[in-house]
């Protein structure tokens, strides 16, 4: 059953499940960080307030995020058609994996930035700063850590929803595990694809925690 | 002193929240501080006090009145102006609010970065101003490495970097032990007369303003009650609120109750040998009892203070007011409180 040619299957499918994860997350904090941070500087406790804007970019990722993947992954087809030409393959899966992914990374970010002490953000005020600079050096920097374990999470995060992707042809190992696995009920394939995936989860998580650690200079 | 103040503030009232839950944080305060000053503002916590330091570098915007920066009104500046002005006035808290990912020294070049000096003429003005403050071999130091002490000396340094012409304290040193409190307390002395700083001191500690201070100012309930220079204000407290502060709960503030006259004597230096009150009894004849004293000898001299009563009887008063004049004692009556 695990022939060559299967396992020459799975490495490709490895191969596209991480360039869907990667490029998506990467992708998804491009939108997701500039995002976050405008709910966390426009919150009433922020440092420009403005209840208009928070509540209608909040209101935007709310709904984004109240709509299950699976049914969104189907929903943006046109859209998914109209960039990238397709609507299969790991490529077409990039599309739904941003718009999903980049409101929860919004979010994410948003709650590392609101960790960030509300004095130390009022001192840089006291010598200057404008709203960008608190934004760029004192949020940013500052909450660095807290970022990087929320980026750990994103990508897993991520990595979950590109799976589930294989049910519309999105390529990867979750079309594996579907196609042999869910399909041709081969159980050991669909095993060894959950296998891989929850190694996979660990490798980033932990990663994550080690970058995250090694740059806080709070703990010594 | 000049004669136009560093920082004067006029009138000034700042209200949170609006109609029913509108909480008055400071009423009327008029306040002028001049340049080279080290000016004290006490309260008890909830006063006002971190709300009116905060009106003046207008983090805090002031409901109405204003606030002048060497002679300009700077509640009308635009954003930009004030962020400005605000290079002109440094800020030091309770908490150090020290960038915790960054160490000392790109701590102190924060200021400078935001000013746009170019990033080796910023490390070399840091160094100096790591020197100053005597943590020239911290510069590598992340906040989390330093002890409490030591971090505010590098909020001072960053505070002092672009050059201001007032340092503000909030409760700086209220997180401290009274050691290192000393050792802060000196250091802000030091700097105020090597480089004329003016520094305005917000805090709830009579130590502190009794050390450094020249001039006080007493909040109470949103108020400023009693301003003044330290020992006119710590001699002779006029208010209820000066009072409270300066001696402490159950120690002193008590009603009067009673007959007789409740006179305050004030020693400032007087020589310890000279029995002054048996001798004030035996030339006046007059039976007085000690209701409260608290005086302490220093090198053979008396200070403090303390209250006696007397006996209903002009006379008796008049004799031993005559005596405390040629003793050279100042005194004044008590009313009502004591």
């Amino acid at each position: 059953m695990f022939n060559e040619g299967m396992w020459l299957l799975v490495g490709q499918g490895l191969l596209e499940t991480l360039y869907m994860t990667i490029v998506s997350t990467l992708m998804a904090y491009i939108i997701g960080l500039p995002v976050g941070m405008l709910l966390a500087v426009t919150d009433k406790e922020g440092i420009r307030p403005s209840p208009t804007v928070n509540r209608i970019v909040g209101g935007i990722v709310n709904v984004l995020r109240s709509v299950p993947f699976i049914i969104l992954l189907v929903a943006v087809m046109p859209v998914t058609r109209f960039i990238t030409g397709t609507s299969i393959g790991s490529t077409a899966t990039v599309v739904p994996l941003v718009i999903a992914a980049a409101p929860f990374v919004a979010r994410l970010v948003e709650s590392s930035a609101k960790e960030v002490d509300r004095g130390v953000i009022e001192a840089s005020l006291s010598m200057g700063a404008s709203t960008m600079e608190v934004v760029c050096k004192v949020l940013l920097p500052e909450a660095k850590p807290s970022l990087i374990v929320g980026a750990a999470i994103a990508t897993t995060t991520i990595l979950g929803y590109s799976a589930m992707s294989g049910f519309v042809g999105g390529g990867g190992l979750g079309n594996i595990a579907i196609n042999y696995g869910y399909y041709r009920s081969q159980t050991d394939i669909m095993l060894v694809m959950v296998a891989i995936l929850v190694l996979i989860v660990q490798v980033f998580q932990e990663i994550g925690n080690l970058i995250a650690n090694k740059c806080d200079k709070r703990i010594r | 002193m000049s004669k136009i103040p560093t920082v004067q503030i006029n009138n000034l009232n700042k209200t949170f929240g609006t109609g029913d839950g509108a909480v008055v944080a400071l009423d009327d305060i008029n306040i002028s501080i001049y340049q080279g000053e080290i000016f004290g503002i006490i309260g008890l916590s909830g006063a006002g006090k971190s709300t009116l330091v905060r009106c003046i570098n207008l983090l805090e915007k002031p409901t109405t009145g204003s606030v002048i920066f060497e002679g300009v009104d700077i509640t009308t500046y635009s954003d930009n102006q004030l962020r400005k002005v605000r290079q002109s006035i440094g800020m030091i808290f309770q908490g150090f609010n020290l960038l915790m990912q960054r160490n000392a020294l790109d701590n102190v070049c924060f200021p400078l970065e935001l000013v746009g000096m170019p990033r080796k003429e910023a490390k070399e003005r840091a160094r100096e101003l790591l020197r100053t403050v005597g943590l020239a071999d911290k510069e590598k130091a992340y906040p989390a490495q330093l002890s409490g002490g030591q971090k505010q000396r590098v909020a001072i340094a960053r505070a002092l970097a672009t050059n201001p012409k007032v340092l503000l304290c909030d409760e700086a040193t209220s997180a401290l032990d009274p050691t290192t409190t000393q050792s802060i307390l000196a250091l802000l002395k030091e700097l105020n007369q090597k480089l004329g700083l003016t520094v305005i001191i917000i805090t709830h500690e009579m130590k502190v303003i009794e050390q450094i201070c020249n001039r006080v100012a007493i909040i109470d309930n949103s108020r400023i009650e009693e301003i003044g220079t330290v020992d006119e204000v710590f001699r002779h407290p006029k208010t209820m609120a000066a009072k409270k502060l300066i001696f402490p709960k159950g120690e002193y503030v008590e009603k009067i109750s009673g007959d007789g006259k409740y006179l305050r004597l004030v020693f400032e230096g007087n020589s310890a040998d000279r029995p002054i009150i048996a001798n004030m009894v035996l030339k006046c004849g007059a039976p007085v009892s000690i209701v409260f004293a608290n005086t302490k000898n220093i090198d053979g001299q008396v200070f403090g203070h303390m209250i006696i009563k007397l006996p209903d009887d002009e006379e008796v008063f008049r004799k031993i007011s005559k005596y405390l004049d040629i003793e050279n004692i100042t005194y004044s009556e008590e009313k009502d409180y004591v």
